[in-house]
């Protein structure tokens, strides 16, 4: 199968991944951050001082206990962070770069479904996958329609790697696992067959177009939207490969490569490295130094989340931007700016003549305001959609309008990019995210 | 640039929450993010960390910036018929500009003293930040106007629009009606005899004892005024000094009109403005035009005397009066023209038919591109509300046919 996706748009960023050198970090140690995994209520299994090994339960889920997160190394735990109303926010693993696996028990034939998504839940990869609609962590009650893989990130900056012949053989096997779990099919999106061969068992989609076609729910409103009442079940191939490694291995792979790009990186680059590795140690002396402020950003410069250096790599563990902060400049009569480093989409600005590459920081760049521009959302929403009336219903907690509009299809990161390049500044992410969780509150 | 930015710095407290001019701040706020970007940054979690360039401020600028061809024009404009109506032979270019200027200065200033200081109320009373619409509606106003209107009339016009056409719906953004247009409709209603007929549209006065004297008693017809009164089978136009009008000078517009509405030249370099930056629709602008010249040519072919206006060539039908100003500035405001793709569409070609047919058969008003476009500003979420329905209804059958898959 093939499908072109219009709209959208690319953005040119300083900072992307030119060659592909790669370094290995041991990382001295790593955290996982419940928040990361949006709609898991996390229980911690363990204390300070704690020995665990890969695999160990570090949380449970409080409404799902077989729901686990799981440690990616073995070592000992050095923290349990929590914030207001104890709310969890961590919890630190020491590395003993040892890397003694906790073997999971796991059926020679695959016919025992309850089974294997117990397997699955308390892996701690059932976390790593998402259900639409809301756009939450999977859980083993999801019976999804169709399974939809993704093999690659179109979001700025982002790295897209090719996959041998042994990431397909693992691949396989874990399609052919996600059969006893689904009677629908299972899509992998892919750039092209040279980046990963076919499959067996999996329908193919080769995605052609911008950004945000390597978005899960750009590709499934494309092949097979969500209707209400469904559920579908959306995941990236590292988490495909991660399943087909612990069913062929009996254990978890918790290794990541990690695409460090940005503009205050000195030499963008491959990481290999740990899940959850701590940023003192994947940046130390990477960065540029100057007296400016800086932003870390784990993930993409639309989607990610902010950290420092005493932060960690966050789900989706593929992807770290460091971009300029912005907040210790003053830039005088700025909004009336002819210069072409300015970065717009917009052809007031000259920086859309050259092909120049954008640096831009984090400042928003104006003050929010009321919706003015029309077709904003839709120029780089690629849905059956209509965005605004989306975002207006949600705003205005219309239940009945947000579903007849499509709120089942739609995740906070569909709207990343229009929230991005809006002259209105308005906070569409944050707008779904919330209305997600209402209607959620009310429904379920 | 330090200094003045120090200088912001040392003042910002005193506008705090807790300062002496706190009742102010919201001017300080609107001069402060005027003069430097602020140094605000996007939120950790669930946001974007890059935001393009392109905000409120600038879009609202480049419209007037597509304005000022039109507005200088104008003052030209204004000067030249001045000269004409005075029986001068001589047009020394900087005198009728600076009469010009002269004319529209006290209006302009009048609409921007009046709307913007309405703005700084409601902005400081909703603690919100001053919205930039109104520097676009504030120039608007004088340029669809006579130039001889009363500033006491232009300030009432300004405060009404302002206040019941923009601000009690939320403010910008929110408004049904295209405020400049409200502010002209409630002139046009209210005091018709200043708004319409033969003697407004050409300045007589002296502003500031500038210019020529004119005659007492001085007037003459706007051609789509002299259109509309026309009984003869062929239709003659004459400008003040009676030469007759060629379609050269309405599309340059040097014929007596509202202030900024006569030149169709301008108005074109308004549009490229608007077109490149995309800050209008073209798809509204397109569908206008099309739908106005697809009526012109249409009732042209049934022309009678009894309609004059339908005598008209459909060409000129486009440039004469107001029409082409408003499909290009008024139809293409973003909030209150439709708001989907499809809907702009529709929205564009009704805009462009209804102004044709007002203007030729309602013999009593000659211009029908504002009531035109006023009318299709309270259609447009009608338009917009059954291009959703069908997003909607295409959803919920595909909702049946999974349904019925699943049986």
């Amino acid at each position: 199968m093939k499908i072109s996706i219009k709209r959208g748009r690319d953005l040119t960023l300083r900072g992307a991944i030119i060659d592909n050198k790669v370094e290995s970090i041991t990382p001295r140690h790593v955290a996982i951050y419940p928040e990361d995994f949006h709609g898991f209520i996390a229980k911690v299994d363990v204390k300070v001082g704690d020995p665990v090994n890969v695999g160990t339960p570090i949380f449970h889920d409080k409404n799902v206990p077989e729901l686990q997160l799981t440690s990616p190394v073995s070592g000992e735990i050095i923290e349990v962070e929590r914030g207001e109303r104890r709310r969890l926010i961590k919890v630190v693993i020491a590395n003993d770069n040892k890397y003694t696996s906790d073997k999971t028990a796991i059926p020679d034939n695959y016919n025992d479904k309850d089974s294997l998504l117990k397997i699955l839940a308390q892996s701690g990869l059932m976390a790593h996958i998402h259900r639409r609609p809301y756009d939450v962590v999977a859980r083993p009650s999801d019976n999804p329609r169709d399974i939809f893989i993704t093999a690659f990130d179109s979001s700025p900056l982002a790295y897209t790697s090719n996959y041998d012949t042994e990431d397909v053989e693992l691949m396989a096997r874990a399609v052919n696992f996600f059969h006893n779990i689904t009677t629908g099919n299972i899509y992998i999106s892919r750039r092209s067959a040279e980046q990963l061969p076919d499959i067996p068992g999996a329908e193919m989609v080769d995605v052609k177009g911008p950004h945000p076609a390597g978005n899960i729910g750009i590709q499934i409103a494309n092949i097979a939207p969500i209707n209400k009442g469904e559920n579908i079940w959306a995941l990236s191939t590292d988490t495909l490969r991660r399943i087909g490694y612990m069913l062929a291995n009996k254990q978890l792979d918790t290794k990541t490569t990690v695409a460090l790009t940005g503009s205050r990186v000195k030499t963008p680059m491959l990481i290999k490295t740990i899940i959850g590795a701590s940023m003192a140690d994947l940046l130390n002396g990477r960065l540029d130094e100057d007296n400016h402020h800086r932003r870390i950003i784990s993930g993409n410069v639309l989607t990610g989340v902010k950290i420092d250096m005493e932060g960690h790599l966050r789900f989706p563990y593929t992807h770290v931007s460091v971009i300029p902060e912005g907040d210790d400049v003053d830039e005088f009569m700025g909004w009336a700016s002819f210069s072409p480093s300015k970065m717009s989409v917009s052809p007031s600005y000259p920086g859309k003549f050259f092909k120049k590459l954008f640096n831009p920081d984090a400042r928003i760049l104006g003050g929010r305001r009321a919706m003015i521009m029309s077709g904003l959302i839709d120029n780089v929403l690629p849905m059956d959609i209509m965005g605004e009336y989306l975002i207006k219903a949600a705003k205005s907690h219309d239940i009945d309008a947000m579903e007849q509009l499509g709120i089942y299809e739609v995740a906070p990161e569909d709207f990343a990019l229009a929230e991005c390049l809006d002259s209105s500044k308005m906070p569409y992410q944050a707008i779904i995210r919330e209305s997600l969780d209402y209607i959620r509150g009310e429904l379920e | 640039m330090k200094s003045l930015k120090r200088l912001l710095d040392r003042a910002r407290p005193a506008f705090g929450p807790k300062g002496r001019f706190h009742a102010f701040h919201s001017i300080f706020e609107g001069i402060d993010t005027f003069l430097f970007t602020p140094r605000d940054t996007a939120p950790g979690h669930l946001s974007t960390h890059i935001h393009d360039a392109m905000d409120s401020k600038r879009t609202m600028t480049i419209v007037i910036v597509a304005l000022l061809p039109c507005l200088l024009f104008g003052m030209y404009n204004t000067g030249y018929q001045h000269w004409l109506a005075a029986g001068e032979t001589i047009f020394p270019f900087w005198s009728l500009l600076w009469y010009g200027f002269l004319s529209i200065l006290p209006t302009i200033v009048v609409t921007y003293a009046v709307g913007l200081g309405i703005e700084f109320f409601v902005a400081q009373y909703r603690h919100e930040e001053i919205q930039e619409g109104f520097l676009v509606t504030g120039l608007l106003i004088p340029m669809i106007i006579p130039v001889s209107t009363p500033l006491w009339m232009v300030a009432v016009a300004t405060a009404f629009s302002v206040i019941f056409a923009k601000e009690v719906f939320g403010g910008t953004g929110y408004n049904i009606f295209n405020p400049a247009l409200v502010a002209r409709a409630f002139l046009f209603f209210s005091y018709p005899s200043q708004m319409s007929g033969d003697a407004v549209f050409v300045a007589t006065n002296q502003p500031f004892g500038f210019g020529p004297a004119v005659a007492d008693g001085f007037t003459c017809a706007t051609p789509l005024g002299q259109i509309a009164t026309s009984t003869s089978d062929t239709l003659s136009v004459v400008g003040i000094d009676s030469h007759a009008i060629s379609s050269w000078d309405v599309f340059i517009g040097l014929i007596p009109g509202s202030f900024g509405e006569t030149s169709c030249l301008c108005i074109l370099i308004g549009a490229a403005i608007l077109l490149f930056t995309r800050i209008a629709s073209w798809r509204i602008i397109l569908s206008a035009t099309i739908g106005s010249v697809g009526t012109a040519y249409l009732i042209h072919a049934f022309a009678n005397t009894t309609y004059p206006a339908t005598m008209l060539n459909p060409i000129d039908q486009l440039t004469l009066g107001g029409l082409a100003f408003a499909i290009i500035f008024m139809a293409t405001d973003p909030v209150t023209s439709c708001r989907t793709n499809t809907g702009k569409w529709i929205f564009g070609f009704l805009v462009g038919t209804i102004a044709i047919i007002i203007r030729t058969f309602n013999n009593g008003y000659p211009e029908g591109a504002m009531l035109a476009v006023l009318l299709m500003n309270a259609f447009a979420p009608l338009i917009d509300y059954c291009v959703v329905r069908a997003n909607i209804n295409r959803r919920q059958h595909r909702l049946k046919l999974a349904g019925s898959d699943k049986s």
